[in-house]
């Protein structure tokens, strides 16, 4: 365990808490980009190079900017008057740390059955082109058709309606 | 195939005087300090040029429009760059009262730093690529697609209504031509099998009678050359696609509430991409530092990319200097009822050229669909439907 | 901190960390789009699972966990697309985002 993931792992969890704890929503956009940034790295530091830059391309690149638009047509820079978070603030933070308490025991108590292979596996990319259009083609048009959907879908559902008469 | 060892050396003269200078250190500090040297020439020369390049493209634009341009400075005016950058340097720094600050500052550093990164993986000469990754393109327009953020914070952030709709209309532009931008790359990556730009240009330093195996050279390939070419001009808000920071329309767009040396800085980060997106296009498709003919492989081949990236520099101001202005929706439109459209029609040539094996089929063949495609799309594109109020049903 | 016992431990708990940074953060919250934001960051705690379990596993050559992060990749960012388009269509007919006015199916 070098510096490296500790510094990657504290910004990346910075990010994540500044994100769901700021008012300001696009700063809490922009804090859960520096989260997607930091997991990206996280990413490149467990070798899987295609799967960081695709999170960057894709998290950052796309998903960063579809979430600052949605807040800037939802008008959400205007701040609620009555605070930003829930009634039942207590409740859901108990909740949140149950879930990662028996997480954090899952993980702790099954060690010595966690695998323990250290050395760099060597992908490269011939392997991940092969895989993806041999063994997971299935997979691959299945995202395709998802995608499509998806698309159409979020244009007919953010369309603005044709003016009927009542 | 250097034909003396003069010319061998001077191909490689960086190599070697980046080994000679680390050569004064103990070994175990060698590899760090090489990179470490490599990315100071980086940062050095690419500023270096693009300080050139603004006094080229004064001169050349104010040539094409029957003036002169700056020649006060220095003879012919060649010395504007330093009076520009000293001016930068020494301007006052405004920020709005209401803007948020730390958004506001952080949006220049993140353009320059991501678009710094691109040229880490440019093959700028043989073996002179900073960084020889596996998936070098896929890092490159990861790097590209973080600029759309750092343009968003700057619009944003200075809380003026028209930096706002410079920035809208500046993400809306990049994000539609990323998709031809990275399409059009693919046809090269199909037919070169790999993501790595050292591996491309490897692929394109054949010579077939003297002649080279560029991808610009084939059908396929000039299609999807005009097709990056395009994308590339409207990611980097160049003419004809700068409406997000027209000078005529929104005074300057998203950075209109930027002065001083911040402004500069996106400048800086401006030509910088242009000068990245065209080292990408050299490399995918002119061959990156391959000689044009045989005879010519004496000449370094860092010679051969600079002279090929400063061409496209110059076709960049060339059409400023020539073309209109396009309206946002003319440019969307035709990112994705032309280009888009032609750049699939070219993904699928390309495969049929790979399909048909070496020979003149695939030349007839592939040349054929292409035209006949591209004269199909522009007499479907100019035909009008109606003539009358216009109307966007997905758009409001 | 302590050193781990193996790598695999640190990422799994940093994983475990964002899934319930994200948990709270989709409860707490009372604006739609915030909601959107913490489902990100659990499916990128899962991702993080999954490539840790790829790196860390045997038969990684199978590139088994790098396809799975690479589709949900995929799917999130869909799914996002779809998410912001429902909130952008109720701030037009309610004109609010938060999710505690937008409790009555009687639009």
């Amino acid at each position: 365990m070098n510096a490296v993931f500790y510094l990657l792992a504290a910004i990346t969890i910075a990010g994540g808490l500044a994100a769901i704890l700021l008012k300001h929503l696009i700063h809490a956009a922009l804090a859960v980009t520096v989260a997607f940034g930091g997991i990206a790295l996280l990413f490149l530091q467990l070798d899987a190079q295609f799967v960081g830059f695709a999170q960057i391309l894709v998290y950052i690149g796309a998903v960063a900017i579809l979430i600052v638009f949605a807040i800037l047509l939802t008008h959400g820079a205007d701040l609620p008057e009555k605070g930003v978070f829930n009634k039942g603030w207590a409740a859901a933070l108990v909740i949140a740390a149950a879930v990662f308490a028996v997480t954090g025991w899952a993980v702790l108590q099954s060690i010595d059955a966690v695998p323990q292979r250290n050395a760099a596996p060597v992908v490269s990319m011939h392997d991940v082109g092969n895989a993806l259009v041999g063994r997971y083609v299935l997979p691959l048009e299945i995202v395709g058709l998802l995608l499509t959907a998806a698309t159409i879908g979020a244009v007919i559902v953010a369309m603005h309606e044709k003016e009927r008469s009542r | 195939m250097a034909a003396t060892p003069f010319f061998a050396n001077l191909d490689r003269i960086f190599i070697l005087l980046r080994d000679w200078l680390v050569g004064f250190l103990p070994a175990a500090f060698r590899p760090a300090a090489g990179v470490l040297l490599a990315v100071i020439a980086i940062v050095c020369v690419f500023p270096g040029l693009f300080a050139l390049t603004t006094i080229f493209e004064r001169k050349g634009l104010g040539r094409m429009q029957n003036r002169l341009g700056p020649n006060r400075v220095g003879p012919f005016g060649l010395f504007q760059p330093v009076a520009d950058g000293i001016k930068a340097l020494i301007k006052e720094d405004i920020v709005p009262l209401s803007s948020n600050s730390l958004v506001h500052f952080l949006a220049p550093l993140t353009l320059v730093v991501a678009v710094f990164m691109e040229f880490a993986v440019l093959p700028m000469g043989r073996n002179m690529a900073l960084v020889d990754m596996d998936a070098g393109l896929l890092f490159f327009f990861a790097m590209s697609a973080s600029t759309e953020l750092s343009v968003f914070m700057a619009g944003w952030s200075s809380r003026n209504k028209y930096s706002l709709l410079g920035a809208m209309r500046a993400i809306a532009q990049m994000i539609s031509y990323e998709v031809v931008l990275v399409l059009s790359s693919v046809s090269v990556v199909m037919i070169a099998g790999s993501l790595s730009l050292t591996a491309i240009v490897d692929k394109q330093n054949h010579y077939t009678a003297g002649l080279p195996h560029w991808y610009i050279f084939t059908p396929w390939g000039c299609a999807a050359f005009v097709m990056f070419a395009i994308a590339a001009t409207a990611e980097t808000n160049r003419s004809p696609f700068d409406l997000p920071e027209g000078e005529s329309e929104l005074v300057a767009g998203y950075h209109t509430e930027y002065s001083g040396f911040k402004f500069a800085l996106f400048f800086l980060g401006e030509y910088l991409a242009m000068f990245s997106v065209s080292g990408l296009g050299t490399t995918l498709f002119l061959g990156g530092w391959s000689a044009p003919l045989s005879v010519l492989n004496w000449v370094p081949s860092w010679i051969w990319f600079f002279g090929k990236v400063m061409m496209s520099i110059f076709v960049f101001i060339w059409m400023r200097g020539t073309l209109p202005r396009l309206r946002q929706d003319q440019l969307m439109n035709f990112a994705w009822k032309f280009v888009l459209p032609f750049t699939l029609l070219d993904l699928l040539v390309t495969a049929l050229w790979r399909m048909l094996g070496p020979g003149w089929e695939r030349w007839v063949f592939c040349s054929v669909i292409l035209l006949v495609a591209y004269v199909l799309m522009g007499l479907g594109a100019g035909r009008r439907r109606h003539i009358g109020p216009r109307t966007y049903r997905y758009a409001e | 901190m302590t050193a781990f016992p193996s790598p695999l431990v640190g990422y799994l708990l940093v994983a475990a960390v964002l899934f319930a940074i994200g948990l709270a953060g989709a409860l707490i919250r009372r604006n739609a789009i915030i909601v959107l934001i913490s489902i990100e960051l659990m499916l990128n705690s899962a991702n993080l699972n999954l490539i840790a379990f790829w790196r860390f596993g045997p038969h990684s050559s199978a590139l088994t966990g790098m396809m799975f992060a690479i589709f949900s990749i995929a799917v999130a960012a869909a799914e996002a697309a779809v998410g912001l388009g429902l909130v952008i269509s109720i701030y037009r007919h309610t004109n609010t985002a938060e999710l505690d006015k937008i409790n009555r199916l009687k639009g």
